[in-house]
């Protein structure tokens, strides 16, 4: 089987961290932000396993299961912000939670 | 070794009880009383304040017990460190876990012990929000200990950044009127002088290779030797980062204005905690590790220091005599007394050291006395102000007596322990080649100018006609504010009337201390030579 | 030094006052009054009985070595350990010799006299329990001084009875008056406790001890006396710096110029503690001090010199004042004044034995004529001015017959206690070097004026006609002015007298609990003198032993100056009666209203304005300075730099905040855009290398 070039991957990689970002900035609700940037950890992620593959290490593998771990915490601590704030505020447009600038 | 588990028990056991506290269930607070934060009356029967307060109690009795065995199995015949606990902590960086005692550090553990003990007891008063309160003061008195037992240098600071946190909030939640911005300038001006500390800690590390203390200061070591290597004017900057650390946290002159405000703010306990002990820290810096690590800088700049010791005297004593706030007027006289205390350390002299390190204790119980009776008072009439008294002596005829009790033993009364401590520090800096007669004299102004301030409190306060009518009803005191002071009056004559076991205990660390001292630095002869032995008989 | 067979009844002499007051204070407030007051006299007058019997037994060591050390806790023999910090060493121990036990028997003595006064004098008062236990504390401190065996422990002693002074002038201190005579009572004291701080400093440099005498004869006062200090021969530099030093000491607590404007406000404690603390006693103190540590103080001429200067000007200034106050324990303030001038004199011109001899009979005669003045007051229900006494003699006889003895001897008429004291003092002043004769001039002049004043006083009291209750209305009279304060014990719970007071028929004589002391003193008052006449000096050499040796010598024939000295008292007393007699309805030379047009006078009235002229500098100013040290310069200076430090922090930081808009999305923008920057950055430096 024909084996897919690294070069793929981490075009790929690239596409889906824009993706990501270009979320991040312009969305205002924060679940949607969330999924944006579990693009961009993830579109990360892709290119750790590809390129470790590419140099035949297990470091980028390694990596990819750290940063699974922390996304996972990051999105139940994230979560549970989201739904205190909600139940402060009844709202959780992004924009309007700024208290600490006060 | 069971020893250095017995020191390692006295540091964390505050630490393990604050830990339990956390699960016991938070009490009602209850809404009517809210207003009357510091009301002296008990709170209404409720179980879970109740066991909060009593495990407390316990866990914090428990400590004080422990290092009065720690005392007893120090032993006062070896001049180094005991009950030493030395394990890697961060090996990649050479951090270690050590802690030990030697003389100089192990009243001041059973001084932290005590007051925290008498704190908590006191604190039994306090109503809002009462777990917290509890566990902020256990967290600090393990901190606290830490301090005074660190041997590396990392922990050390760590310990001494710990202690600010749990102060801090005990001015910012239970203080007075102005008490965040007491609580936010005292965590900032000593978080600043510390700053320059881990600067320090860090330099010495990357020259030398090491944290311990007990390394860089050992002659033979080679922490020592390169530290020793290091040019003049580094080894100036070092001394000059460490010095300034401990400068502000002493305080002294001209780096003291935080402490009446963070002392008129906080809480009874915490100023009774912020004056007895964590004053000592700075005091203790300055032992522990300026004078060791750096004796040839402290003793280039030992003029300074007694120029900044004796205007302190002065200047705080001066001060404090026009205070029209009690805690003010006391927080004040700590920046007299604590002057004695650097006056004597700056000495070079084994009268002064002897002298400052027993006036860091007796500053400890008679300040804390102090501050534990104007808290008594603003229990019963919630106001600090001098002239809201007058006359209530036939009122609270106990109280009184405490009072003056407390009174003459901040005027350094013979008999009483603060004598013996700022007589050995006036002798040892008359004899001093550093400080001599014409320093000790204007020193001893102090000791005119804390009988006016104190007498003149005494006599506002307690005597003359009865002002205003509420002071005719106050309770006096009861059985348990008795016994918050009764150990504090009893140390007061134990050092003022047999202090020689309690110099016992220390002698041997001081020799030790400038006796390597004496070995760096090219002269620190003194005018009369102060020998340790039995010179006298042998004449 | 040899052991002395009753050295293990020493610490008695110290433990059973201190007991007293440990009893008064933990079980004094559930045992009646009565017991209280036995305890109090008896602890004292068994201290007295131990005194006794260890002076017997001291005496009979041979003189050369008269003394012994002592331990002041019980169940040892060696002193126990105080202070030990390097060589700094000091002890519980007493040193028995001629000079402490004569002052453990004046203190025991007249000291146990007072206390039995007391019990009559404040059986009414409330706080019966608490002067009783600080009366016995301050004879626990002041035994502490004289026995002290070395100087620190004196020091012990000495801050110790200033404490004491405090407590009781103070005693009724619901008057703000007493409660700031006492302030300044201590703070006066501490001035001067802080020159006798500096001396043992000084003391401990020199000699490297601070131990009187020890038995190798390495203490300090046998080092001065051998002329050696630690680093060799002892140089007079050393000896005037300690001299000063504890003059200064000593002029502090015997209240000698410029350190006794606290002694007449003292006088605003009860008149048993004028009469113990500060007439026979405490004040002496400073006496004791100079002759204890005389070795040191021969050696430097300039020491001698200032203390007989500033002693006889005391004397004479003192006396001046005297004679034109108006309350009756100030007058004889002033003369404890004047006549404590007499002792330093005497010590100054090396007569360090008369000064002692002069302690010993002025302990007896003042403290009569203090108790006597109580009595009086007494029997007029807290009256204290002059002004409205007189005619007292019939009424109050034991008092006047008491009283007439320590006017006689403080006059130094032949043959009573006074005359031989002061007359020695002066005869020894006049032999001091050229400076002899001016010093013996002022100190007659002083005599003379003792002589007149002291005559006003008992003109004033009892002899004039009687002015009590004849002025607007009796019980105002007595309520008003100086009265106040000895009303207070009195006017509360309204014991023992009950309603005998407020006119003139309530003057009655005092209970036997007073009048025996007055009677007891009175004796001692005539016939003390008697163990000193120049011709069989006993005193002089049962003392010797304690004292430096110094060719102190008579300017002027002994019988001279004895003729002069009475002749003197009668002139003083006979201007007095030429003055007085013709007056006896007013009772009075001068109107009120002369006392203010002459300016001597009224200057003299008002303590030549050295009181003012203190309050003034001191309290006024002092209080500014502080106040502008704390204003000015810790609140605006020091901490507004600390806050200005902060406020410039705060502004910068308010221009950066607005960079913290608090939109998430634009933060995450800007760090997208950072990102980029930096990567353009890297990219560029790449490129260009």
């Amino acid at each position: 089987m024909l084996p897919v070039r690294t070069e793929y991957y981490l075009v790929l990689s690239a596409i889906l961290f824009t993706i990501g970002v270009t979320g991040v900035t312009v969305k205002r609700n924060p679940i949607v932000i969330f999924m944006c940037i579990e693009l961009m950890l993830n579109a990360v992620n892709l290119s750790f396993v590809a390129l470790g593959r590419h140099f035949g290490h297990i470091d980028g593998q390694m990596t990819v299961i750290f940063v699974m771990a922390v996304a996972a915490a990051e999105v139940a601590i994230g979560l549970g912000i989201i739904v205190a704030i909600f139940r402060q505020r009844e709202s959780i447009d992004i924009d309007e939670v700024a208290l600490l600038r006060h | 070794m069971t020893e250095s588990a017995l020191l390692n028990l006295v540091i964390f056991l505050p630490l393990a009880g604050a830990f339990v506290l956390l699960w016991l269930p938070r009490p009602a607070e209850a809404r009517a009383s809210a207003s009357a934060d510091h009301d002296g009356r008990p709170a209404p029967p409720c179980s879970a304040t109740t066991a909060i307060r009593w495990l407390a109690a316990i866990v914090s009795g428990a400590t004080l017990v422990a290092s009065i065995f720690l005392l007893r199995a120090f032993d006062p015949l070896t001049s180094g460190f005991q009950m030493a606990t030395d394990i890697p902590w961060l090996p990649q960086w050479g951090v270690r876990y050590h802690v030990g005692v030697d003389g100089i550090s192990v009243l001041l553990v059973l001084l932290t012990t005590l007051l925290s003990f008498l704190a908590v007891v006191y604190s039994f008063s306090v109503t809002k929000r009462v777990k917290e309160y509890m566990i902020f003061l256990l967290v600090l008195e393990s901190a606290m200990l830490g301090v005074f037992c660190a041997l590396d240098l990392v922990l050390f600071y760590v310990f001494w950044e710990a202690v600010l946190i749990p102060m801090y909030f005990l001015i910012g939640i239970w203080g007075h009127e102005r008490r965040i911005y007491a609580a936010v300038k005292f965590f900032l001006y000593t978080f600043a002088g510390s700053v320059l500390m881990l600067l320090g800690i860090v330099y010495l590390y990357l020259s030398t290779g090491s944290f311990s203390l007990v390394q860089l200061q050992d002659p033979g070591s080679a922490a020592h030797a390169s530290l020793a290597a290091l040019d003049p004017r580094t080894l100036m900057l070092l001394f000059g980062a460490f010095a300034l650390a401990f400068m502000v946290k002493v305080p002294m002159w001209p780096f003291h204005t935080w402490l009446p405000d963070a002392h008129v703010e906080a809480p009874t306990a915490g100023s009774v905690l912020l004056a007895g002990v964590l004053l000592k820290m700075g005091t203790y810096g300055f032992v522990r590790v300026c004078l060791p690590l750096f004796p040839e800088q402290a003793h280039a700049a030992a003029p300074l220091f007694i120029l900044l010791a004796v205007v302190g005297i002065v200047y705080g004593a001066i001060v404090a005599a026009v205070q029209p706030d009690m805690k003010k007027l006391v927080a004040y006289s700590s920046v007299s007394h604590l002057g004695f205390v650097m006056l004597g350390i700056f000495t070079f002299t084994h009268l002064g050291l002897v002298g400052a390190l027993l006036q860091n204790i007796n500053h400890g119980v008679t300040t804390g006395m102090l501050f534990f009776l104007v808290g008594m008072l603003y229990d019963r009439r919630h106001t600090r102000k001098i002239a809201d008294y007058g006359g209530i002596k036939r009122s609270v005829p106990v109280l009184a007596a405490f009072f003056l009790i407390a009174t003459l033993s901040s005027v350094a009364l013979p008999l009483t322990n603060s004598f013996v401590g700022e007589f050995a520090i006036l002798q040892g800096s008359y004899v001093s080649a550093v400080s001599g007669p014409v320093w000790t004299a204007v020193a001893a102004l102090g000791m005119v100018l804390s009988a006016v301030y104190m007498f003149w409190l005494f006599q506002r306060v307690f005597t003359g006609p009865v002002k205003r009518e509420e002071n005719r009803r106050m309770p006096d005191l009861g059985l348990r504010e008795r016994w918050v002071l009764m150990p504090l009056v009893v140390l007061i004559f134990w050092f003022g009337c047999f202090v020689s076991p309690w110099v016992g205990i220390m002698t041997r660390s001081v020799e030790g201390l400038l006796a390597s001292v004496e070995q760096r630095a090219p002269v620190v002869r003194t005018v009369v030579s102060v020998p340790s032995g039995t010179e006298r008989e042998a004449r | 030094m040899e052991p002395l067979p009753t050295q293990n009844l020493v610490w008695l002499i110290t433990g059973l006052p201190l007991l007293g007051f440990l009893f008064h204070v933990f079980v004094g407030k559930r045992v009646g009054r009565a017991v209280v007051g036995y305890v109090a006299c008896g602890v004292v007058l068994a201290s007295f009985a131990v005194s006794v019997i260890v002076t017997l037994d001291m005496s009979g060591l041979p003189a050369e070595g008269r003394r012994a050390i002592a331990s002041l806790l019980p169940g040892i023999s060696e002193p126990a350990p105080w202070i030990e910090i390097g060589s700094l060493k000091a002890s519980f121990g007493a040193l028995v010799d001629p000079l402490s036990m004569l002052m453990c028997l004046i203190v025991t003595g007249v000291g146990g006299l007072i206390h039995v006064y007391a019990l009559g004098y404040m059986a009414a008062d409330r706080d019966h329990a608490r002067f009783f236990s600080y009366f016995n504390l301050f004879i626990f401190f002041m035994l502490t001084l004289v026995l002290a065996d070395n100087i620190l422990l004196m020091f012990v002693g000495w801050e110790g009875v200033g404490l004491c002074s405090y407590l009781l002038i103070s005693f009724w201190y619901e008057d703000m008056e007493n409660s700031k005579a006492g302030n300044k009572a201590f703070i006066v004291n501490r001035v001067g406790d802080i020159g006798f701080a500096l001396g043992v400093m000084a003391i401990f440099a020199t000699f490297g001890t601070l131990v009187f005498h020890s038995p190798d004869g390495g203490g300090f006062l046998d080092m001065a006396a051998r002329g050696v200090s630690e680093y060799g021969a002892l140089t007079v530099g050393a000896a005037t710096l300690i001299g000063l030093l504890l003059f200064v000491g000593a002029c502090g607590k015997s209240a000698q110029f410029p350190l006794h404007v606290w002694l007449p406000d003292a006088m605003a404690g009860p008149t048993p503690v004028s009469a113990l603390i500060h007439a026979a006693t405490m004040v002496t103190a400073g006496v004791v001090l100079l002759a204890r540590v005389s070795p040191v103080i021969v050696h430097s001429p300039v020491v001698m010199t200032v203390i007989a200067v500033v002693g006889v000007f005391t004397a004479l200034y003192a006396a001046t004042i005297a004679l034109t106050q108006t309350d009756i324990k100030k007058v004889l303030a002033y003369s404890t004044i004047s006549q404590l001038g007499y002792m330093f004199l005497g010590c100054g011109v090396g007569a360090f034995a008369s000064g002692m001899f002069h302690v010993t009979t002025h302990a007896f005669f003042k403290a009569l004529l203090f108790l006597g003045a109580g009595s009086v007051i007494h029997a007029l229900s807290g009256e204290q001015d002059m002004r409205r006494m007189g005619g007292l003699r019939g009424r109050i006889r034991v008092t006047h017959g008491t009283m007439l003895v320590g006017w006689l001897a403080i006059c130094g008429m032949f043959p009573l206690a006074g005359f031989w004291s002061k007359d020695e003092i002066i005869g020894y002043a006049s032999g001091f070097g050229t400076a002899g004769p001016f010093l013996a001039a002022l100190a007659m002049t002083t005599s003379l004026l003792t002589a007149l004043y002291m005559s006003r006083l008992m003109w004033k009291t009892f002899w004039s006609s009687p002015r009590y209750g004849d002025a607007s209305s009796a019980d105002d009279g007595f309520g008003g002015g100086g009265a106040a304060n000895a009303l207070n014990l009195h006017d509360d719970h309204g014991g023992g007298h009950g309603g005998g007071h407020g006119g003139t028929h309530g003057v009655h004589e005092s209970p036997p609990s007073m009048t025996v002391p007055l009677i007891v003193l009175a004796v001692f008052s005539a016939v003390a003198g008697l163990i000193g006449t120049p011709w069989a000096h006993l005193f002089k050499r049962y003392l010797e032993p304690s004292l430096a040796a110094y060719p102190a010598e008579h300017g002027i024939p002994v019988m001279a100056g004895l003729v002069v000295g009475a002749a003197i008292a009668a002139v003083g007393m006979g201007l007095a009666w030429a003055l007085y007699a013709k007056r006896r309805e007013q009772g009075a030379v001068l109107s009120d209203e002369q006392r203010q047009r002459i300016l001597p006078w009224r200057a003299a009235a008002n303590q030549w304005y050295v009181d003012a002229a203190f309050t003034r500098a001191f309290v006024v100013w002092g209080g500014a300075a502080a106040t502008a040290v704390w204003r000015r310069l810790d609140d605006a200076i020091i901490d507004g730099l600390v806050n200005g430090l902060g406020t410039v922090t705060a502004a910068l930081s308010e221009r950066f905040r607005c960079a913290q808009t608090g939109l998430a999305r634009l933060y995450a923008m800007t760090m997208l855009a950072g990102i980029v920057a930096l990567l353009a950055g890297v990219v560029a430096w790449g490129l260009s290398r």
